[in-house]
Formats: structure tokens, C-alpha cells, sequence
């Protein structure tokens, strides 16, 4: 018990130190930023994606509504671990400065291209969950809009962007909010190409917590990693996690309610 | 990309196809094993979520509010990690079986919760003034009616299972998605990237996209009947029903 104890010190001695809580919490924002910018530009091309599925439906313009919904089923019945393995082979990345990259936090440029082409995959991926999710609030969309449009003399470009995607959008916010989270979950699958968002931060300390428990003695005797320096540290991980996405469920949650009273 | 096109890339594939055959079946094995595990927490959580004790309600909460909003990679790894240092000796299958279980019986919970909550009031009235205790209403009236329900979503479930297991590949599983990259980056097959990552998209492809399909197909036919529904039904009823 009383070993346990020590143990257990040590572990959470690991997050007083500022080097792990500061690297801990860069892992953080990346999440976050990640997320956000393939958040953004999914709902983009979800968006192009959702309208050439349902109106391109006469003329030559059928073959783009087959593309489209080619795309969505492909990437929606294939798993996001093999995109990023797909990308990480073929996607093409720029030449990134040496000087951007350590403006990033990065050692080595190759990092940012690697994070680049799983930034990319997650996008193709994500790309295909919205346009679904976007389909779904176009059709809430009555016709009579369509036709009201129309008949007021707008094209049919006002229609889209004045009269239909705007109450398309405000008919999905709680589906996209939802997706919100799923794409932050999903932000972690990154952990298995490149170091950089906090799942594969907190992985790294793990890995190197004999330095950082207590038990580092020399370069000889390098120490052990406990058991509970797992559960410190996943458990931290669990808790941002879990703040960041039952904050953003629960706004959800509440959303759904006053749409229905 | 140029590799989709060698012709010897195509062979070392089509030499090693029993290697992509198991992978598949692998994915499969613990998309269904992990199936079966949600279904027992999640039929369990749900009548929980629903049930009267207040104890339960809160339980079924927590457990479900924490799996879904945290990532299945977290989980895997924090399982296997835990596990390792504690000096438990456990396959890396069955920790698959065991996450990806705990993980979808939290989404199984949901979908049990919204069928049972779907059905009106009134049958468990009608069932109680009958004699009938819980254990019986459930069994005989309440479940049988939200099976309809339940179906479509539970094949969702089954599809986001198998593609799911490809989060094994972190703690060096032999999943499909472990087993392609491992071809492609073995020593002695490496290289065939474009064939390899063709034919493992396409494998999981050929599973899924027939199982979404179909849940979609069911969904779009239970919607459609609803909405027949309330003008079949008298007045009488339909303000009941509301």
C-alpha cells in the first residue's frame, strides 16, 4: 500500500511539471485547431457535395450527381484509419520552410507534411459525413420555398445561397455540433502517424514517464514506468476530452429540447 | 499511385491474399464478438435509462455520457496500457473485443433508450392493469414493439463496428487495416501500396456499403409509414398519441 502510494505521488507528480503540462496542453490546441479547420473545410465541400447529390438530377449534370454520391458512400463505408495510411503514401504535400515548422513546434519539416496529409485524409473523410448531414437538412427544406423563390424572379443560384442553405443550415446546427464531437474523437486517429495532437502527446509521455515520476535515478539506472502514471495521465487525457465534448452534448441536447417545445 | 498499375505489385497481392482474407475475417470476428458484447450492455443500460430507480438512471447516464465523449483510441489505449502495466496477460483480441464492446454499448444504450421511450405511455399502463409485472410487459409487449425500431440503427452500429476495428491497429492488432499496412510495409512484400490499399478499401467496402444500404432502405420505409400514420388513425387517437 504504502509502495502504491508512493507510486501514485510520483504519477501525478507528473503533471506539476510545467514541460509535460505546457506539451500536454500544445497537444490540446492542436486537437482543436485540427478539428476546427477540417470542420470548416468539410461543411464546404460536404455543402457542394449535398447540392450536386440532390439537384443535379437532369441533363449531363447526372454525372456529377453520380460522382457525388459516389464519393459519400465510398468515404462513409470505409474506414478513416485507411485514408490516412492512403494519404500518408500518395497525398501530395507542399515544401514547408524549416522556419514555419519551428514556428509550429515542429523539429523537422517532415512532421508538418505528415500532419498536412492527415489533415488532408481527415478532410476527404469528414467531407462525406456533412454532406450527408447537410442532405438531410436540404430536404427539410418544404419545396413551396423553391417554388416561392422562383416565382419571386430569383435564379437559381439567389435560391440556394438566399432562400434554401440558409434555413438548411440553421435546421442541422444540432447535427453539425454533434459531428462537432465526433470529429474531435476522431481527431485522435492522427496519434497513429504523427506526434502532434494530445492523444499521441499524452502516448509520448507515457512512453517516457520514468523520466518524469521520480524514479530517474542516472542514465544508468533510467527508472520504471508504473502502472499508475497510465492511469494519471490517460485519465487526464479522459478528462479534457470529456469537458471539451459533454459541453458541446449537453449544448446539443438542450438545442434538440427547444426545437421540439 | 504508380504501383496500382505494376503488374508485379498485383501478384505479391494476389501471393498473399490469404494474408488480407484473414485480416477481413479477423475484423469481422471482433466486429461481431464486439456486437454481441454491446448488445448485452446496451439492452441492459437502456431498460436501466428507462426503469423507475433513480440509482440506475444516474448509472446508465455517467456510462454512457463517458464512452461517447471520449475517443474509442483513448479507450483501446488506455485498456491496453493499463493492462500491460499491471502485469495482466490478456490478447490483444480480447482487448479488442472488450473496447470496442464497452465503446458501442454505450451507442446501443441510446438507440434501446429512444425504442422504449418511443412506445406510448399507455401500454405500460395497460400492461400493469393487466397483472402484468415488469419483467412480463417488457418481454411480451414493450420490447417486441421497439425491435422495428431498434433494427436500423443496430446495422449502423454493426457497419461503424467494422470500420471501427481498425483502432486495434494502435495497439498492434491484426485487424484488416493493421493487416494492409503491415503488408505494405513489410520487408519482404513492401512496396505495393496502390494494389494493397485498393484491395483492403474494397474489402471493407464490399461489407459496408451493402449492410448501410440496407439500414438506410429500412429507415426511409419506417418513415414513410409514419407518416401515413396519423390520417389513418381517428381523431380520438391521434390526441392520445400526442
Amino acid at each position: 500500500m504504502d509502495q502504491f502510494m508512493t507510486e501514485l505521488q510520483g504519477s501525478i507528480g507528473i503533471l506539476k511539471n510545467a514541460d509535460v503540462v505546457s506539451y500536454l496542453l500544445k497537444g490540446l490546441a492542436f486537437t482543436l485547431g485540427i478539428s476546427f479547420i477540417t470542420i470548416v473545410l468539410s461543411v464546404i465541400i460536404g455543402a457542394v457535395l449535398a447540392l450536386t447529390r440532390n439537384y443535379c438530377t437532369s441533363g449531363p449534370a447526372r454525372i456529377l450527381r453520380k460522382i457525388a454520391s459516389a464519393y459519400i458512400e465510398l468515404f462513409r463505408n470505409t474506414p478513416l484509419m485507411l485514408w490516412m495510411f492512403v494519404c500518408f503514401v500518395m497525398c501530395p504535400a507542399p515544401n514547408v520552410s524549416k522556419g514555419f515548422a519551428a514556428f509550429l513546434g515542429f523539429s523537422s519539416t517532415v512532421a508538418v507534411k505528415t500532419l498536412f496529409k492527415a489533415i488532408v485524409a481527415f478532410t476527404l473523410f469528414t467531407s462525406a459525413i456533412m454532406a450527408e448531414i447537410i442532405r438531410g437538412g436540404l430536404n427539410s427544406v418544404a419545396k413551396g420555398q423553391f417554388e416561392a423563390a422562383y416565382s419571386q424572379g430569383f435564379g437559381t443560384l439567389q435560391t440556394m445561397t438566399l432562400i434554401v442553405l440558409p434555413q438548411a443550415f440553421r435546421n442541422i446546427v444540432p447535427t453539425l455540433l454533434s459531428q462537432m464531437i465526433t470529429t474531435i474523437k476522431d481527431s485522435s486517429y492522427m496519434a497513429s502517424l504523427v506526434t502532434v495532437e494530445l492523444m499521441g502527446c499524452t502516448k509520448l509521455i507515457i512512453s517516457k514517464a520514468n523520466s518524469y515520476n521520480g524514479t530517474w535515478v542516472d542514465r544508468f539506472n533510467r527508472g520504471t514506468i508504473h502502472v499508475t502514471d497510465v492511469f494519471v495521465l490517460f485519465g487526464f487525457a479522459f478528462l479534457v476530452y470529456f469537458a471539451i465534448n459533454f459541453t458541446l452534448s449537453c449544448a446539443v441536447r438542450r438545442m434538440r429540447r427547444e426545437k421540439r417545445a | 499511385m504508380e504501383t496500382v498499375f505494376s503488374a508485379k505489385a498485383w501478384a505479391t497481392v494476389w501471393q498473399y491474399r490469404a494474408t488480407f482474407l484473414n485480416g477481413l475475417m479477423n475484423t469481422l470476428g471482433s466486429a461481431v464478438v464486439g456486437l454481441l458484447i454491446a448488445m448485452v450492455i446496451g439492452f441492459a443500460l437502456g431498460l436501466m435509462a428507462t426503469g423507475s430507480r433513480k440509482g440506475l438512471r444516474v448509472i446508465a447516464r455517467v456510462y454512457v455520457e463517458f464512452f461517447q465523449n471520449t475517443p474509442l483510441i483513448l479507450q483501446v489505449c488506455f485498456l491496453y496500457y493499463a493492462l500491460a502495466y499491471s502485469g495482466v496477460k490478456i490478447t490483444v483480441v480480447m482487448i479488442g473485443f472488450i473496447s470496442l464492446g464497452l465503446y458501442h454499448g454505450a451507442y446501443v444504450a441510446e438507440v434501446v433508450r429512444a425504442g422504449i421511450q418511443s412506445i406510448p405511455m399507455g401500454q405500460f399502463d395497460a400492461a400493469r392493469s393487466q397483472g402484468f409485472d415488469y419483467v412480463d410487459t417488457m418481454r411480451h409487449i414493450i420490447l417486441p414493439q421497439t425491435i422495428k425500431i431498434i433494427l436500423p440503427p443496430m446495422v449502423n452500429q454493426m457497419v461503424a463496428l467494422i470500420k471501427n476495428t481498425s483502432c486495434l491497429y494502435i495497439i498492434g492488432g491484426a485487424d484488416l487495416i493493421a493487416t494492409t499496412y503491415n503488408f505494405v510495409t513489410g520487408a519482404s512484400t513492401g512496396g505495393a501500396y496502390g494494389p494493397a490499399y485498393l484491395v483492403g478499401g474494397a474489402l471493407f467496402f464490399c461489407v459496408c456499403y451493402p449492410l448501410s444500404m440496407m439500414a438506410g432502405r429500412w429507415e426511409q420505409k419506417l418513415k414513410a409509414r409514419d407518416r401515413i400514420k396519423p390520417e389513418q388513425t381517428d381523431d380520438g387517437a391521434k390526441e392520445a398519441a400526442v
